[in-house]
């Protein structure tokens, strides 16, 4: 044994000692991040709405809100935006109300499977388009042709009434299936994805749904 | 009358094991087998999917892409969970020097998995979706990509993992202590505890998804690349004779970094989640890490490999050093594939910068075949070549024409798939997110575009490449061995 060890880089003892520090330092690491980033995003309150207080995951009140999705210059990057009071299925949800439906809404997207066809914050698969921000697609918007195909008035009745009989609605030679989904999911699927959009997501997806009349015209800042 | 032959000859193929009686070896094939059939069902739910691209209404509302892509991820983790599993029970004899402690509870463990398995992959494809109530949660599916499984097989899953673990831990007390072994016992305690981090429910989708990376992140890119680097520490000694001092030292070379890069690279999956911005920094510095410890492991199999044949030269001797063929060839390709499909692939799309763009686009599904397939399918499979040498005690395991066709086709096959994937997901980028902003309209405008339906076209194409090497690949595990025992009676 004498003779061995003639260098610290050939030495067993050496390399397991210092995978075991790396190891447990990145774990602390690790742990100590995610209890800041856990305080993060946990759900803000109905009274931080009110008092316009920002969160990163907003109440589930937020859905009494108008939302939008706007380019921030000291951020680089598009942030949500709460604004004035809306209506949301013509009423305004108290805190329970809206925090059982959001519930529901989010029962419902695991139940129905979403997310092994859609990507949600980005995550998913990939054969239907990202819900991340889909309550703000223009599609979906008055003059949109997703709400003009339903006959319905509001972006929330429209989506309500696409979710129940999709195969009805079709978009594109890639369909939706019908699930199944009763109009009280519907709502709740509803309220999950425009509680997603008000999410703040550093800034996923960049420059949000672009149509491409926008493009011919000059491109996504065109002004 | 040929026919019926080559099916005697397979059926009793399966059968034979020949462990000089090693039970623990014996379990071992026992979970390979399973493997080997979930990961055909995998492919065959990866064809349906592949094709639902092309044409829309196949199946449709019969059998949808959610249920085929369902299927398709979750056959694959369980076939390498069973694979690892198996490869663990049939290294612990050799490395330990003694039989696993429990054999009876982990043939127990076998049957109450496999049946688990078998209720919830009827139920994803009979039952499919539930209404938006907790029992869907419970018994039919939990809509959370790759952890599908509802919580009743969860926690089922989590008893049968717990006996696993007991048997390896107090095999490993009773017996030898190599570091090879004292990696793999801290590395499945990790594995294990890590898959009680996706097993609640909150309506915070944000929360889910932090979570949700816990399982999926610190298993797939931390405590899997690190039981890969156990697999082929303990396989170059048994299929070269690599010396245990060079092969340990790599080892723990390879876990300093594996786990320096991986447990904080983490935070390449926080970056548009909801989660703060220091993210950005953290998962950009320790995900472009990442690779680094790959090309570790590339370096030292092909290191070890290179060493044992030129000392092999030295002495005089012809011909390669390795008994197992198709073993090493797999792991050969497994040094390459990792580097290439976790690194490199990886690599490619995961800054920031990039990832805005890249996130959720068929890049994700280039990268994502060719890193599993190349870090996991490789070495797994080539375990189960050691598992056949070992269960018909064939000292020189050579490898067949239909062992050559294998593991090319399939090879090339996911490396045809990977490249289509990356050409559509390059179309998908440009158009559908730096030009048009990811919304509905952006989302079909490219998935229209034509080069993105060639794209698709080629992979359904590969796709098929790869089972049909799949199915040489079971008929060569099939009869392989008995060949090979009786050239070697002769």
């Amino acid at each position: 044994m004498a003779n061995e060890n003639v260098s610290v880089w050939t030495s067993i003892p050496f390399w397991r000692r210092s995978a075991a520090w790396v190891t447990g330092f990145a774990t602390m690491l690790l742990i100590w991040l995610s209890f800041d980033t856990l305080g993060q995003i946990t759900m803000g309150t109905d009274a931080d709405l009110k008092n316009n207080v920002t969160k990163r995951v907003p109440a589930p009140t937020v859905i009494n809100y108008h939302i939008d999705y706007k380019m921030d210059a000291k951020r680089g990057h598009e942030i949500p935006v709460i604004g004035e009071k809306q209506p949301f299925f013509g009423k305004e949800w108290s805190e329970e109300e809206a925090a059982q439906l959001l519930h529901l809404g989010k029962l419902t997207s695991q139940a129905k499977n979403c997310m092994n066809c859609h990507t949600l914050l980005g995550n998913g698969a990939y054969f239907a388009p990202d819900l991340t921000k889909a309550w703000l697609d223009p599609a979906w918007q008055a003059g949109g042709p997703l709400q003009g195909m339903t006959g319905k008035n509001t972006v929330e009745e429209a989506m309500a009434e696409f979710l129940q009989h999709p195969s009805q609605y079709p978009t594109h030679a890639r369909m939706m299936p019908n699930l199944g989904i009763t109009a009280e999911e519907a709502k709740g699927l509803v309220a999950f994805l425009k509680h997603m959009s008000s999410i703040d997501t550093n800034g996923f997806p960049r420059n949000f749904s672009k149509s491409v009349e926008t493009f011919k015209a000059g491109g996504t800042h065109a002004q | 009358m040929k026919h019926s032959k080559q099916e005697a000859l397979m059926l009793s193929s399966i059968k034979t094991n020949e462990f000089a009686g090693s039970k623990s070896k014996e379990l071992a094939m026992m979970y390979f087998r399973v493997a080997i059939i979930l990961f055909g069902a995998q492919l065959l739910m990866g064809l349906i999917a592949a094709i639902q691209f092309l044409v829309p209404g196949f199946l449709f509302e019969l059998f949808d892409f959610s249920v085929a892509r369902m299927v398709h991820i979750n056959a694959l983790v369980v076939w390498m969970l069973y694979a690892m599993i198996g490869s663990v029970y049939f290294m612990l004899p050799d490395e330990t020097g003694v039989e696993t402690v429990g054999v009876g509870l982990g043939k127990l463990a076998f049957w109450v998995l496999t049946a688990a398995v078998t209720v919830v992959v009827l139920v994803y494809i009979f039952i499919q979706v539930g209404a938006g109530t907790e029992a869907s949660i419970w018994f039919i599916n939990e809509g959370r990509e790759y952890i599908e499984a509802p919580r009743w097989a969860d926690i089922g899953i989590v008893v049968v993992v717990l006996i696993f673990y007991w048997n390896v831990f107090a095999s490993y007390m009773k017996g030898r202590q190599t570091g090879i072994m004292t990696v793999m016992v801290a590395d499945l305690l990790a594995l294990a505890g890590l898959y009680l981090t996706g097993m609640f429910f909150t309506d915070n989708i944000s929360m889910d998804q932090f979570w949700w990376w816990w399982v999926i992140h610190l298993w797939v890119e931390a405590t899997w690349e690190v039981f890969v680097g156990t697999l082929a520490a303990y396989a170059l000694i048994k299929i070269i004779g690599a010396k245990r001092e060079i092969v340990e030292m790599w080892l723990w070379i390879e876990v300093l970094m594996l786990f320096g890069s991986g447990i904080l690279g983490l935070g390449h999956h926080y970056f548009w989640i909801g989660t703060p911005e220091y993210w950005w920094e953290i998962g950009a510095l320790f995900s472009a890490l990442e690779p680094v410890p790959l090309v570790a492991m590339f370096v030292h199999v092909l290191y070890d490999w290179g060493k044992e044949q030129g000392i092999a030269k030295a002495e005089g001797k012809q011909g390669a050093v390795m008994n197992n063929g198709p073993a090493m060839a797999w792991i050969v390709t497994n040094a390459f594939g990792n580097f290439l499909g976790a690194g490199i692939w990886g690599f490619f799309h995961t800054l920031p910068q990039v990832n805005i763009y890249t996130h959720g686009t068929q890049f994700t599904a280039a990268h994502g075949h060719l890193a599993f397939f190349g870090a996991y399918a490789t070495i797994l499979i080539g375990m189960m070549y050691m598992g056949i040498q070992g269960a018909y005690g064939v000292e020189r395991l050579k490898a067949t024409f239909k062992s050559k066709m294998g593991i090319f086709l399939i090879t090339f096959g996911v490396v045809g798939m990977t490249v289509a994937l990356t050409i559509a997901g390059y179309e998908q980028v440009l158009v559908e997110r730096a030009e048009l902003g990811g919304g509905w309209n952006a989302f079909f405008t490219a998935q229209e575009l034509p080069w993105y339906v060639q794209a698709q076209t080629w992979r359904a194409i590969m796709g098929v490449t790869t089972f049909v090497g799949f199915v040489y690949l079971v008929l060569d595990l099939l009869t392989i061995g008995k060949t090979a025992k009786a050239a070697q009676a002769a």
